[in-house]
């Protein structure tokens, strides 16, 4: 049997049949039953994505998907059930596997009561996201785009920290579902004019120039899709709901609450069926970014919560990476995609760290830590590691991605690139400034008040299996980046603006020389 | 003699080996195993280097060896792969950190032996060598980047190593910031690189640059250069980012020996000269960088003069130096720079570690008033730090006296920028002699006259020093005498209470060694003038001879050799006058000087307070961090993108009940909500809110 033909649809029942097992099995007091059951299906599930990266063929025409499955769903409106992956979307689902066992392992401890509940919405929000990042119907799209927002609701809801909780679902729901509805419209406008949900179809015909000759039209679309994906994302200044949602998140929801998704969505759907219009808006989008990059670092630097400060730091993340997408040059389109894998590593091993030693403190106060370095060893090591990739130290992965973006963004046409640029690149000052700022508060000087208080522990087993994986994936993705950049290379050259924008000048004889010079890339050598 | 260039990396990659070791396995492991890993994998690397040398000078004509391995990033159309490349430059960086390096980590073994937390220390010091062979290494930009930040990192480990200190820990902080500022304009200047060159590989840029026609100077060339003169004032402590440099002594008296004098430091020097092909198209940017390195050298040694700290005095001292060699690139005399930077490396090692023996002797103490009298007490120490000093100030001779002449010499006959040379000659002998009088100063306080310790006090020890000694008052700002000793830097130094008492040999011989190359490591750059060969300078033309208008063009000036001993005369007579000065007022006179200062005492209150800059940057921060809370995180965040959120899930009453009250129409409510701004501005800027000190 061909698994080829059928991976992508295991890849999305693994988790479907595991939460629906999970729900049927009724649950007892203190049982870890439901602990185990979700650690199994989230393994399998990671090892069906794992199918993807060793069978991905490079010499594919650049944009074709792979392992795709097309049949008719629903005749009228036409609905296909159409699945693939490309350079782009395939990392991120085998990212979203990953952190499936991870999550898990992550509440192991945390979620004592109403295990069921918990695991079942955790094992949806995974059908919801793998399903976001492998439809190429637009229908069948929206309906993990609205799925993810369900289960995330409940869980801050349900699992909320404190009692502000459900005030927080509730502005998170309204935040992602208002936008969301305003897709939908923005779906059934395309659907109408072009009798198509096909993603591959609509943008064959957006490169065509064929979707519609109303521009005016085409453009309110196109802003419906990309403020839906912007508040999602978050995109400055769109992220009201972020920092209470982080607060009251579990951990294994905060991992997955920002960045991805929307992100991913910019890049397939926005920048797929609206290329014109994207790069059209392409340099007040830059401008966010930079600002964001500068706003989110400043905030975290004077946050002594340490949830805020990380979901300020969050903000600056993905304003990077949204820097970078929005420069449509082959380094920051490749940088920005790159980053959104490096982001949501970074950021799930920063909630883990944090969630940890609220698990032995209890509490998220900056102020009430100090002096745990000699205590726990081992966290602080994986703190600082953490830390420095975030804060984009080369051989780390962080340093590719922002580095790789920030380059784009000199060579961008955009106006005023130059400028944003510079604004953007003095978000590796601030970002070493919080997060220094922060490790010495939690770990250096003399023992804090709440350390004196209770006695925690250094790394259980489980602690550190989950965060030495992390790390060794910081090391990898820095040191051989051209493993993950392949892929996503393909992506990157063919949206990207050609031929790639150097400043023109005195050097025009010398470019072209040095273009043709410069050594092949791998994934242009398979092509040939 | 073959040198197969895979070799090429193992010397970095054994020290990372060792630091893998000792970091995973170091806390069980005792301690002669750690020191044994540390030193075996840093005397590998030396040996490597010493064969690679021997292969070098072997050679029949000049030779380049580079290596490159598999692409680190790769998209289409830029690529960046682990590329190595040895040249006479790279030769001379790696002996000075491979054999300088060595001798620190042995006389570490020593000096740390009763620290907490062995393991730790030996496996940072492991990762600094690696990074610091990657940055020297590298051929290209992106990989000397590599070795620049993770230098920074080693230093912020090492810096803050004593990490239960607040002063410690955040002047680790601060060293990392601080860098980061250089690295925003590096990181920029390597963006701009890729825009205009597509490449940042330094082949590929300077063979680039190489073909422009030679009338084209300035433009973006010299945008570029700047921004990396940004990033060297970052590593190399230069002004206006020099700050970080006299806060790190909070470190182990090695890691200021090693990292903060010998090599880390020197990283921004060997970064200019590298990039010389690139510095040689922009007059305005050398004369920038001459600039600098001029400035930053009167101003430290200025500080340098009023330093109670010995620590202190030679961490300004470093700066000072730095910029002698700065003043030396500046002025298109790369070979005199990095000439300067390798006889600094020798004599600033040996002045630390002596320095740490005479702490070390004294059980921790680090203020030179309450040193005096230890010539006869500890004699090694005392004969070796003689050496250095002697060196450092530019005696005949000794090595400190043919480089830091070299550089004097080339600024004053340097064509590059007409005009400025004379004048910056002088602001380098006005240094030379201040730098003469400050550590000669250091030199008599310590160790003649009479003991100004409690030698009771000492052999009692301090048995009741305890985590908290960071709390003591630090002696850098009081202004009375301190009679009883409080131990206060390397905390494991005053744990081992026996009275004053030289230093064992594992510390003494490094010591030995290095005064030696101190005071013999000048005689390879003699200059013609004084009946020399100057075999450095030829050595390195190699390098500084390649592309665009070599060094030997730029220094087209006839050369004078009556011009040249005359100013050495010069020279001497200068550094013999600070010797005079030090001599009068603190051997002959002990009195004199503090009646001096009186005498100027605003003069005297600027120079102690460091000219206030520390305090000026603080303004800078805290103005930073109020707008980062009132106005990003007040009223942007809280009012504005919150708001809208409290809008959309019904919340607006809230909101309009705060602006409601905000615009109530009222003068005097006006007024409050005014004067209430100003006080929190106030408030901020009097009680904190400083990332620096919490």
């Amino acid at each position: 049997m061909n698994l080829n033909a059928s991976i992508l649809t295991l890849i999305l029942l693994a988790p479907l049949v595991g939460a629906v097992v999970l729900a049927l099995i009724p649950e007892r007091e203190g049982s870890k039953t439901h602990h185990i059951g979700a650690l199994i299906v989230a393994l399998v599930t990671f090892g069906l994505t794992l199918h993807l990266p060793y069978h991905y063929s490079y010499s594919a025409a650049p944009g074709s998907f792979q392992f795709e499955q097309n049949l008719p769903w629903i005749a009228s409106p036409a609905i296909r059930y159409h699945l693939g992956v490309d350079g782009l979307s395939m990392w991120l689902t085998v990212l979203t596997g990953f952190l499936a066992p991870i999550g898990v392992l992550a509440s192991w401890k945390t979620v004592a009561s109403r295990s069921k509940l918990f695991f079942t919405l955790f094992l949806m929000q995974q059908v919801a996201m793998l399903g976001i990042f492998l439809s190429l119907d637009l229908f069948l799209y929206y309906g993990f785009w609205e799925l993810s927002l369900v289960p995330l609701t409940l869980l801050i809801a349900t699992f909320g920290r404190t009692e502000n909780r459900r005030r927080a679902a509730i502005k998170f729901f309204l935040y992602a579902f208002i936008p969301s509805a305003i897709l939908l419209v923005g779906m059934l406008w395309l659907y109408v004019r072009t009798g198509t949900f096909d993603f591959v179809t609509l943008q064959a015909m957006a490169t065509a120039h064929s979707i519609s000759p109303n521009g005016h039209a085409l453009w309110l679309c196109s802003l419906a899709f990309l403020v839906a994906f912007a508040v999602k994302a978050p995109i400055f200044p769109l992220h009201g709901w972020l920092s209470d949602a982080v607060q009251e998140a579990p951990t294994a929801a905060v991992m997955v609450l920002a960045g991805k998704l929307g992100l991913y969505s910019i890049l397939r759907f926005s920048f797929g069926i609206f290329p014109d219009q994207s790069r059209h808006i392409a340099p007040l989008l830059i401008a966010l970014g930079a600002i964001g990059i500068v706003y989110g670092s400043l905030i975290a630097l004077v946050q002594t919560d340490l949830k805020k400060l990380a979901a300020f730091s969050l903000l600056g993340h993905v304003s990077f990476i949204v820097l970078g997408i929005f420069t449509f040059t082959v380094i920051g389109l490749d940088g920005g995609t790159f980053q959104i894998l490096n982001e949501s590593l970074i950021g799930a091993a920063f909630f883990i760290l944090l969630g940890l030693l609220y698990e032995r403190y209890g509490t998220y106060e900056a102020r009430d830590y100090g002096g745990l370095a000699a205590r726990h060893p081992w966290m602080v090591t994986m703190f600082v590691i953490t830390a420095l990739a975030a804060v984009g130290l080369p051989m780390l992965s962080g340093f590719v991605g922002e580095f790789l973006i920030l380059s784009g963004a000199m060579q961008s046409v955009a106006a005023h690139h130059v400028l944003w640029t510079v604004v953007g690149t003095t978000g590796v000052i601030f970002s070493a400034a919080y997060m220094l700022t922060m490790i010495q508060r939690i770990f250096y000087g003399k023992i804090g008040v709440r350390p004196a208080e209770v006695n925690g522990w250094d790394l259980s087993a489980r602690e550190q299996i989950m965060l030495w994986a992390f790390s060794a994936l910081f090391l990898a993705m820095g040191v051989h980046s051209p493993t993950w950049m392949r892929a996503i290379d393909t992506y990157g050259t063919l949206t990207a603006d050609k031929p790639a924008h150097f400043e023109p000048g005195s050097f025009k004889h010398l470019e072209s020389e040095t273009y043709s010079s410069l050594p092949m890339h791998p994934a242009e050598e398979a092509h040939r | 003699m073959n040198f197969d260039p895979n070799w090429l990396w193992y010397i970095p990659l054994l020290p990372f080996a060792g630091f893998v070791l000792n970091g995973t396995l170091g806390r069980k492991l005792p301690r002669a195993a750690v020191a044994a890993i540390a030193l075996l994998f840093t005397a590998a690397p030396a040996f490597i280097v010493a064969k690679l040398w021997m292969a070098m000078l072997g050679a029949n004509a000049p030779l380049t060896l580079s290596v490159t391995g598999g692409p680190w990033i790769a998209v289409t159309g830029f690529q960046v792969n682990f590329a190595f490349a040895v040249d006479h430059l790279t030769l001379i960086m790696l002996g000075v950190i491979t054999g300088v390096g060595f001798l620190i980590h042995v006389y570490a073994t020593g000096y740390m032996a009763e620290e907490e937390g062995y393991w730790r220390f030996f496996a940072y010091l492991n990762l600094f060598m690696f990074f610091m062979l990657v940055l020297v290494l590298s051929s290209s930009f992106l990989l000397l980047f590599v070795g620049w930040e993770g230098v920074g990192l080693a230093s912020y480990l090492l810096i803050g190593f004593y990490f239960k200190r607040d002063s410690a820990a955040n002047a680790g902080k601060k060293a990392f910031i601080v860098n980061r500022i250089g690295d925003f304009g590096f990181l920029l200047a390597m963006f701009l690189l890729i825009q205009h060159f597509g490449s940042l590989s330094f082949d590929s840029v300077f063979s680039q640059i190489g073909a422009i026609p030679h009338g084209m100077t300035g433009g973006f060339l010299t945008t570029i250069a700047l921004l990396l003169v940004v990033g060297a004032t970052g590593k190399s402590a230069q002004i206006p980012l020099y700050v970080w440099l006299p806060d790190a002594m909070e470190g182990p008296t090695p890691v200021s020996a090693l990292i903060h004098a010998a090599t880390m430091v020197t990283a921004g020097v060997y970064m200019v000269a590298r990039c010389h092909t690139l510095f040689d198209r922009s007059p305005f940017a050398l004369g920038v960088v001459a600039i600098i390195g001029a400035a930053t050298a009167i101003f430290a040694a200025t500080i340098g003069m009023v330093q109670h700290d010995i620590k202190r005095v030679l961490a300004y001292s470093t700066v000072s130096q730095l910029g002698y060699m700065f003043l030396g690139c500046g002025v298109a005399a790369y070979s005199a720079g990095i000439f300067h930077l390798m006889t600094h490396a020798f004599f600033k090692a040996l002045l630390f570690l002596a320095a740490g023996s005479v702490i070390h002797a004294l059980s921790g103490e680090q203020d030179m008033r309450v040193m005096g009298g230890l010539r006869k007490r500890i004699p090694i120490t005392f004969w070796t730090m003689s050496v250095g000093v002697f060196a450092i100030a530019g005696i005949p001779g000794l090595s400190g006296f043919f480089s830091k002449d070299e550089i004097l010499y080339r600024t004053f006959t340097s064509t590059v920028n007409p005009g400025l040379g004379k004048l910056l000659w002088a602001v380098g002998l006005i240094t030379a002699g201040l730098t003469s009088f400050y550590m000669f100063r250091l030199w008599f306080k310590t160790f003649f006259g009479e003991p100004r310790f409690d030698e009771h006090a000492l052999s009692r020890g301090h048995g009741a020093h305890d985590d908290d000694h960071g709390a003591a008052v630090h002696a850098r700002s009081d202004t009375k005498l301190t009679a009883v000793l409080e131990p206060e830097h390397d905390s494991g130094q005053a744990a081992h209470p026996h009275g004053v008492h030289e230093s064992p040999w594992v510390m003494w011989v490094p010591l030995a060694l290095l005064a030696i190359l101190a005071a013999i490591g000048g005689y390879v750059g003699v200059p013609h003038g004084l009946w020399g060969h100057n075999e450095i300078e030829h050595f390195l033309d190699p390098v500084f001879a390649t592309a665009g208008q070599p060094e030997a063009v730029l220094n087209a000036a006839p050369v004078s050799y009556g011009l040249e001993r005359g100013l050495a005369a010069v020279s001497v007579l200068v550094a013999l006058l600070g010797l005079f000065a030090a001599w009068f007022l603190y051997v002959k006179k002990p009195g004199e000087a503090t009646k001096i200062a009186r005498s100027v005492q605003p003069l005297y209150n600027l120079l102690d307070h460091k000219y206030w800059v520390d305090e000026i940057y603080g303004v800078v921060v805290t103005f930073v961090l109020i707008v980062a809370r009132f106005l990003f995180g007040g009223l942007i965040d809280t009012v504005i993108v919150q708001g809208t959120g409290l809008g959309l899930s019904g919340g607006t009453r809230g909101m309009g009940e705060i602006v409601r009250r905000m615009q109530s129409g009222n003068i005097r409510s006006y007024a409050g909500w005014l004067a209430l701004g100003a006080a929190a501005v106030i408030a901020v800027v009097l009680f904190g809110l400083h990332p620096f000190h919490r």
